[in-house]
């Protein structure tokens, strides 16, 4: 049995907080998941929802409260464990007197690579993310962009089976956004483990295998990116042309959304054929039928409001 | 977790281990060093206008500290038994030049400057200076007067002097009544068993600093045997008028009835004839170690 | 161990490139010209003077040195967040530390070695030659060199749980009470209680003593410094920062990074 790449169990982490540090703030509450070997895992939520806080738990940056996670079947303080995974902080910041190769170098020796091989790596991943040629320009000349792929680069340069990016896109442009996400679906491509952690939800939508929301310290939900919601799909949705209409479909049209000459229709799955029949003797052209199905988005936001009042609710009741 | 627990443990031992180790090491260097007989640099600067200028508007401070330096010095000496105090006046210097407004700086220096070994420098004619400097400074406190004049009572034996600056003092607003007749006795008789007792009295009854008022006890305690052997001087001359021959112990001169009992100094050892017939303190009593440190004190005996 | 020295590599080269170092460098190459020209003024005690002030000039900058890059060593990879990318390698939070501190120490080594040499220099210009006696200076160095070894790790205690200002503040005030460490164990006072006497004490020894390493007047007069001397601050300095390193690792593992 293959165990998986991570594995996490009621993970929980508090933080004092209040005046001297006397009452606790829970960040994350007993999350419980799994990311399985070559999947491609995004954790979504807001700002503060906790996704930030499980990976620095899994990075060994803090400490957790209860509960643990292993990581290759090995326990997160296992120091060792981290020569096979690549980690992107948050709105990474390097050394700023060190030039993009210094650095790469740097993090490059504490994996046991020979110089040669290290060597050669550096040079790689610097063309490879588009930093070749600002390669001997102190960091401190860097675009937030130009960081980001620093850090990318830091990331995987030494091959690991494990990638762990805290926020890869954020603060990028659509082309450097692009890069990422063609890196990302290479890394797949090689087999790698890939977990980040993100707020642009088409991003995710399009690279993962799974997502798994985390909204005020909770999983909310965890699936692939179709089927979490849990909600049903609403019926399909007919796009047609009409230029002139008679009076048959007319009870139809009347329900259609309208464009110039084209039309979009709302129908329940069980009325689609009928519907259709109907457009046809009307003179339509039908150009597509498609199932309608709330998007990760709506998805998202009705947690997010839910959470909220939730969160008011106990502000309320002041506990 | 419960490995690095016990890491933790493990480490916690060794860091209290650790110090322990340093506490024997530091006694191994001390060692070492009292062995390069090392006359430590007392000061790290020893300019005190240098000082004064770098210590900005903290003088009053700085000079607070150098008063802690020089306390501490006196005391290490006085505990290791150690005559040289040859550090005393650049501290005391450089501590009067900072604030010299600090007044107790004076005081211990015109008693522990003038003093002669081993409780001080030896050195009258510093302590003169050192005075003088805070009279300039603080021309209207009287009691630096009374300093002056002790200096010159006691270690110049410059009597005129010394009636000189009493008088002076005795005109400053809150000077004790006394000042002005003691100038006035000074004058006319120069040293005396009785003015030195009042002189030192007065120290030991209005000093703050400790020293200075175990310093002045010291005295009070060998006058006090001076005056008590002058009497029991009288009464063998009593006993030798009436017996013709000088008594050759004290419990005689009890026996005649001259004395109620033998008299004890005033550490609490009983006095003793000397084989003319001379009272002194007995070798056992530890005043006489100071007494012998202080040839001068017995005025009426010339100094051997 | 490797490790370490990848970091302390790093580190050494973090300061090499900070300008900040070459000025106070420079200030004590000044401060051996002035000691030069102080020396001829006071007749009879040029060497003396100068090397006083030469010693005085080394100590001084190698603790400006070692606490004000000291207290930043930890809190500045902290605060930047650059201690995350690191800390997601293999290696562990005391070998990171231990890098830090030799890379502070390796920077202050050749600080002080360079300008030692000006020290010599100046001495070879003005005494045209050098006598055995004068290896006593390579001693006074020495010391000094493990008088910064235990600054730096004092700096490097309170840079891991504490903003640079206030471990300047504490690092400044423990060598302060450093000094007066022998001090303590004489304060005498009718009023304290036997309590305190006793605390004082035992405080006077537990302090880092730097005056263990002060043997200035011996260099200034060219008198011989005990070899047992020497052992004895080499292990009290090196058992020290090995306490103080300690210390910083059991509070750095636990710390939970923003």
């Amino acid at each position: 049995m293959a165990t998986a790449a991570i594995e996490i169990e009621n993970l929980t982490k508090d933080y004092p907080s209040g005046f001297l540090d006397t009452k606790k703030k829970r960040s994350l509450e007993n999350l419980t998941m799994q990311v399985e070997t070559g999947e491609v895992f995004g954790f979504l939520g807001p700002n503060g929802a906790g996704k930030s806080t499980t990976i620095k738990l899994l990075m060994g940056l803090i400490f957790p409260t209860a509960g643990t996670a292993r990581i290759l079947g090995k326990s997160i303080s296992d120091i060792e464990m981290h020569q096979d995974i690549g980690y992107l902080p948050e709105q990474p910041y390097f050394y700023d007197y060190l030039t993009a190769a210094e650095v790469l170098d740097y993090f490059a020796r504490f994996h046991n690579l020979k110089s040669a091989d290290r060597r050669e790596r550096v040079d790689r991943m610097l063309k490879k993310v588009g930093l070749d040629t600002a390669r001997k320009i102190q960091l401190r000349k860097y675009s937030k962009g130009m960081l980001q792929r620093v850090g990318l680069a830091q990331a995987v340069l030494h091959d690991p089976k494990v990638v762990v990016l805290d926020e890869p896109m954020s603060g990028l442009d659509p082309v450097g956004r692009r890069e990422v996400r063609d890196i990302i679906l290479e890394l797949k491509r090689e087999g790698k483990t890939v977990l980040f952690s993100t707020h642009i939800l088409p991003d995710a939508e399009m690279l993962c295998d799974r997502v798994g929301v985390i909204v005020g310290g909770k999983l909310r939900g965890i699936g692939a990116p179709g089927e979490i919601v849990g909600m049903k799909a609403e019926g399909m949705e007919i796009l047609f042309e009409l230029a002139a209409h008679g009076p048959s479909a007319a009870a139809l049209l009347s329900k259609a959304t309208r464009t110039g000459d084209r039309f979009r229709l709302h129908v329940a799955e069980d009325e689609l054929y009928g519907a259709i029949d109907q457009l046809r003797s009307a003179g339509a052209r039908i150009l597509s039928v498609v199932q309608v199905k709330p998007s990760l988005e709506e998805y998202f936001m009705h947690l997010v409001e839910a959470g909220r009042a939730q969160a008011s609710a106990v502000e309320v009741s002041g506990k | 977790m419960n490995t690095r627990n016990v890491g933790t443990w493990i480490a916690i031992v060794v860091v209290l281990l650790g110090f322990a180790t340093v506490w024997r090491l530091q006694q191994k260097i001390d060692v070492q060093f009292a062995a390069l007989h090392e006359e430590r640099d007392e000061m790290l600067l020893r300019s005190g206008k240098l000082v004064k200028l770098l210590s900005l508007e903290y003088s009053p401070l700085i000079a607070n500290l150098y008063w802690t330096r020089v306390v501490q010095y006196y005391g290490e000496k006085q505990r290791t038994h150690d005559t040289n105090l040859e550090e005393l006046w650049p501290l005391l210097d450089a501590t009067t030049t900072i604030d010299p407004q600090l007044l107790i700086p004076y005081r211990f220096g015109s008693t522990f400057l003038s003093e002669p070994k081993p409780r001080g420098a030896g050195r009258p004619d510093l302590a003169v200076r050192l005075i003088e400097r805070g009279i300039r400074e603080n021309p209207e406190y009287w009691r630096f007067y009374q300093d002056l004049g002790n200096i010159y009572y006691f270690d110049l034996k410059d009597y005129q002097k010394a009636s000189e600056a009493f008088r002076t003092g005795g005109e400053k607003p809150g000077a004790h009544f006394w000042m002005k007749s003691m100038a006035a006795k000074i004058a006319a008789e120069g040293e005396s068993l009785e003015t030195s007792l009042l002189l030192w009295k007065d120290i030991y009854e209005t000093a703050k600093d400790p020293d200075v008022r175990k310093n002045a006890g010291i005295h009070i305690q060998l006058l006090n045997a001076e005056l008590d052997c002058k009497r029991i001087d009288g009464l063998v001359d009593e006993y030798s008028k009436r017996h013709g021959r000088h008594p050759s112990r004290i419990s005689e001169l009890v026996q005649a009835g001259l004395l109620p009992r033998v008299p004890v100094d005033p550490v609490g050892h009983p006095y003793v004839l000397d084989e003319n017939g001379k009272a002194q303190l007995s070798v056992d009593s530890p005043l006489l170690e100071q007494q012998l440190m202080n040839p001068f004190l017995r005025h009426d005996s010339p100094p051997s | 161990m490797k490790r370490s020295g990848i970091v302390a590599l790093n580190t050494f080269r973090e300061a090499v490139r900070d300008r900040v170092l070459y000025s106070l460098v420079f200030f004590a190459l000044m401060m051996m010209a002035a000691a030069v020209v102080v020396g001829q003024i006071s007749i009879g005690i040029e060497e003396s003077v100068m090397v006083n002030l030469g010693l005085s000039a080394i100590s001084v900058i190698g603790i400006l040195i070692a606490i004000f890059i000291g207290v930043g060593l930890v809190h500045k990879e902290m605060d930047k967040r650059t201690l995350f990318a690191l800390l997601a390698k293999p290696v562990r939070r005391w070998e990171f530390l231990l890098g830090k501190f030799a890379g502070l120490l390796l920077t202050l080594l050749v600080n002080t070695l360079a300008m030692a040499a000006g020290l010599f220099l100046a001495l070879l210009y003005v005494k045209h030659s050098l006598e055995r006696s004068d290896l006593v200076i390579v001693v006074a160095v020495y010391f000094i060199l493990l008088k910064l070894g235990i600054i730096v790790a004092l700096a490097l205690l309170f840079s891991c749980y504490t903003t640079p200002l206030l471990a300047t503040l504490y690092t400044a005030a423990l060598y302060v009470a450093g000094l007066f460490a022998t001090d303590l164990r004489s304060f005498h006072s009718d009023k304290m209680s036997p309590a305190l006497a006793k605390s004082a004490v035992a405080i006077s020894y537990l302090l880092p003593n730097f005056e263990n390493f002060n043997v200035m007047a011996a260099a200034a007069h060219a008198r011989h410094v005990p070899g047992e001397l020497i052992f004895q601050n080499t292990v009290y300095a090196a058992v020290y920062c090995a306490l103080l390193l300690i210390i910083a690792s059991l509070v750095f593992s636990r710390r939970n990074l923003k």
